[in-house]
């Protein structure tokens, strides 16, 4: 399952230009495998044969040091497959309704308040304006399936003011 | 003999009226999950994994069957009638399916699907049931260091052979791989990539990842590139059923993908993909009609939807003998099972062989549900396709998070869950495969515990590994099939510098 191919993306020929976002990537890969060292060096070896806790870590960073360097390999090749043009406000208005729910489940508001926030961010992110109608929707799904899943199939949802009224 | 009095045994175990509703229900929501523009299986089963919190082992898996083969058809579904295939598998059945819809024959097209799904879902099955007792003979004889050369294979296999570029499936795999490193180290206690933070010491949950990955990851992905193009549903016009002239071309497809989609599926190998193209072009070169191919042929329906519903049977095969999942869906599987403590592979046939019989049943019986369910709910499936795209991804994101809320409501959970999000959509957005991921934070702590298994028994010397023929041998695939893409790769350059 690639879903990353999600078959729109035109398949034009690789351009020699270097693309800066793989050179970003080849360096988190970088960082990734130092990460990994730093806290293997921690962890103490106990076991008397074979390999401790910290080998693994090892081998994975190396593995992750040259899969950096392949993707440096790559972008400088230009290989880096061709992308559409991407709008940042949909993704941050998404990113802000995930803060906002989290923020309200921290702060104990209960889990109808914080996925009815997190609906009507995305809502709006998709392109509607009746941020008061979806509201009003966003409260009355969460509610049934407050209800539903809380009540019939007992799950444990956090409960706030609004669950307490039920 | 010993297969039928087991699957006898399963099917008494299956048809008890409480699982036959579990399958009902399972089969319901998968469709109705499934259906949904940009679900796939995987997802449909991370997303309805908290459903199945509360009930018992057995009638959970059930209900997993059931989801499983839902899911499943709901994606073809959509392939036909939107053209987003929810999955690279249905992807074949997007090319023609979604011609015939236009051409108005979107009915027979659904119902070639619905048919040929369950012809290769139930000879499928049936494979399943009798190839499992040997593979589980042979698996009770696999030593530690067997399993690791066998996980070694699949990561290979997952990651590298099959995607566009080895280098970013790899990459997928390595991440997922990290991810799997976090938390307390089993066999000395010491936590790993803790930070200290108390919440880490437990691991990434599988069903957060995935959830994270697929769900928020997608509904980002969609949400930033909104102003590119609308999606147009196909209405279903014309009859529904198939004509006397639909079923003489649809019946050899069915069996030919389903021979297909199978063996590849059962292989360690992963993936519908494979199988769904080669019976797309098999069927495209055998056909009396090839010039209807790329206007709507039933033939490219019917063959790769009974590849992709073949295969997804297959890599139960290794699911249950060797606990070996080798696709997005079964790495779900295997986390619906760990969610009860059991551990796929040949100690559960011995342990448990009224949950793996009864599972194995009911896949029949989820897959007699889907046809008679769906052929007379399609008006009820399309007009969830119609759902607004803004209350539709709304609704996804609710329901993903609920299933985080709902295991764990912790700042820090849900905060993983966005981050993962936010790491899908990066992928999605650079064309990295998502897969490999999951299958890596599944796998990769199996495979390091069987290694460091293999290297105590053997007083830590290395060699082990080569000494076991299974073990040397299975190394030797996982390397060939690691390097082959790159020397194959190497050819095709060559071979296209002469052209």
């Amino acid at each position: 399952m690639t879903d990353s191919a999600s078959g729109d993306l035109p398949q034009r020929p690789a351009s020699r230009r270097i693309d800066p976002a793989g050179l970003v990537i080849a360096a988190a890969l970088a960082v990734l495998a130092a990460v990994l060292v730093w806290d293997a060096s921690r962890l103490s070896s106990t076991s008397m044969y074979g390999m401790g806790p910290e080998a693994m870590p090892v081998v994975i960073a190396i593995g992750l040091g040259i899969l950096a360097i392949a993707n440096l390999i790559d972008t400088l090749r230009g290989n880096l497959p061709p992308r559409e043009s991407a709008d940042p406000k949909p993704v941050l208005l998404i990113l802000g309704g995930l803060a906002l729910l989290i923020a309200i489940i921290g702060l104990g508001g209960g889990f109808i308040l914080a996925t009815s926030a997190l609906f009507v961010t995305t809502s709006a992110a998709f392109g509607r304006r009746a941020i008061l109608a979806d509201l009003a929707i966003a409260l009355v799904m969460t509610t049934l399936i407050y209800l539903a899943f809380d009540r019939l199939l007992t799950l444990s949802l956090p409960a706030g003011p609004l669950e307490r009224l039920l | 003999m010993e297969t039928f009095a087991a699957l006898a045994h399963g099917m008494a175990v299956a048809v008890q009226p409480m699982n036959l509703l579990y399958a009902l229900i399972g089969v319901f929501l998968g469709t109705a999950v499934g259906v949904l523009p940009g679900i796939g299986p995987a997802l449909t089963v991370a997303l309805l994994l908290p459903v199945t919190y509360k009930l018992d082992p057995g009638g959970s898996l059930i209900m997993f069957a059931g989801i499983y083969y839902g899911g499943m058809y709901g994606g073809s579904t959509t392939a036909i009638l939107i053209n987003t295939p929810g999955e690279s598998a249905s992807m074949a059945t997007a090319l023609e399916g979604n011609k015939m819809a236009k051409a108005g024959r979107g009915g027979p097209a659904l119902a070639t699907s619905a048919i040929g799904s369950f012809v290769a879902g139930t000879i499928a099955t049936i494979g399943l049931a009798f190839l499992a007792p040997w593979l589980v003979d042979f698996a009770v004889r696999f030593g530690p260091e067997d399993y690791f050369a066998l996980m070694c294979v699949a990561f290979v296999t997952v990651s590298a052979t099959f995607g566009d570029s080895p280098i970013r499936g790899l990459t997928s795999l390595f991440i997922g791989l990290t991810l799997g490193l976090i938390g307390i180290d089993k066999l000395t206690g010491q936590a790993r990539l803790a930070f200290g933070m108390p919440e880490l010491l437990d691991g990434v949950e599988v069903t957060t990842l995935a959830v994270g990955l697929f769900a928020v990851g997608e509904a980002l992905h969609v949400a930033s590139r909104r102003h590119h193009a609308e999606e147009k549903i196909e209405p279903v016009r014309g009859s529904l059923w198939m004509t006397r002239q639909d079923w003489m071309r649809s019946w050899k497809p069915w069996l030919r993908g389903t021979m297909f989609g199978f063996p590849i599926g059962a292989l360690p190998a992963g993936g519908a993909e494979i199988p769904t193209f080669l019976s797309y072009s098999t069927e495209k070169r055998l056909s009396k009609h090839p010039e209807e191919f790329g206007k709507g042929a039933i033939e490219g329906v019917a063959g790769p939807e009974a590849a992709n519903n073949a295969s997804a049977a297959g890599t139960l095969v290794p699911l249950l003998t060797l606990g070996l999942p080798t696709s997005a869906t079964a790495a779900m599987m295997l986390a619906g099972f760990q969610q009860y403590g059991l551990n796929p592979g040949p100690l559960l046939f011995a342990e448990r062989p009224d949950l793996v019989w009864g599972l194995i049943a009911s896949l029949f019986i989820a897959n007699v549900m889907l046809l008679v369910l769906n052929l007379p709910l399609v008006g009820l499936w399309v007009r969830l396709l119609a759902i607004p795209q803004p209350w539709l991804y709304a609704g996804i994101l609710v329901f993903a998070t609920m299933g985080t809320i709902a295991a764990k409501p912790s700042v820090v959970e849900l905060s993983m869950l966005a981050a993962f999000g936010v790491l899908g959509f990066l992928m999605r957005r650079f064309d990295f495969p998502i897969a490999p991921v999951v299958v890596g934070l599944i796998l990769g702590p199996i495979a390091e515990s069987q290694l460091r298994r293999a290297l105590a028994i053997s007083l830590g010397d290395p060699i082990v590994l080569l000494q076991s023929p299974m073990s040397a041998t299975l190394l030797g695939i996982a390397l060939t099939a690691l390097v082959a893409p790159f020397v194959l790769k190497g050819l095709g350059r060559f071979k296209a510098s002469e052209d």
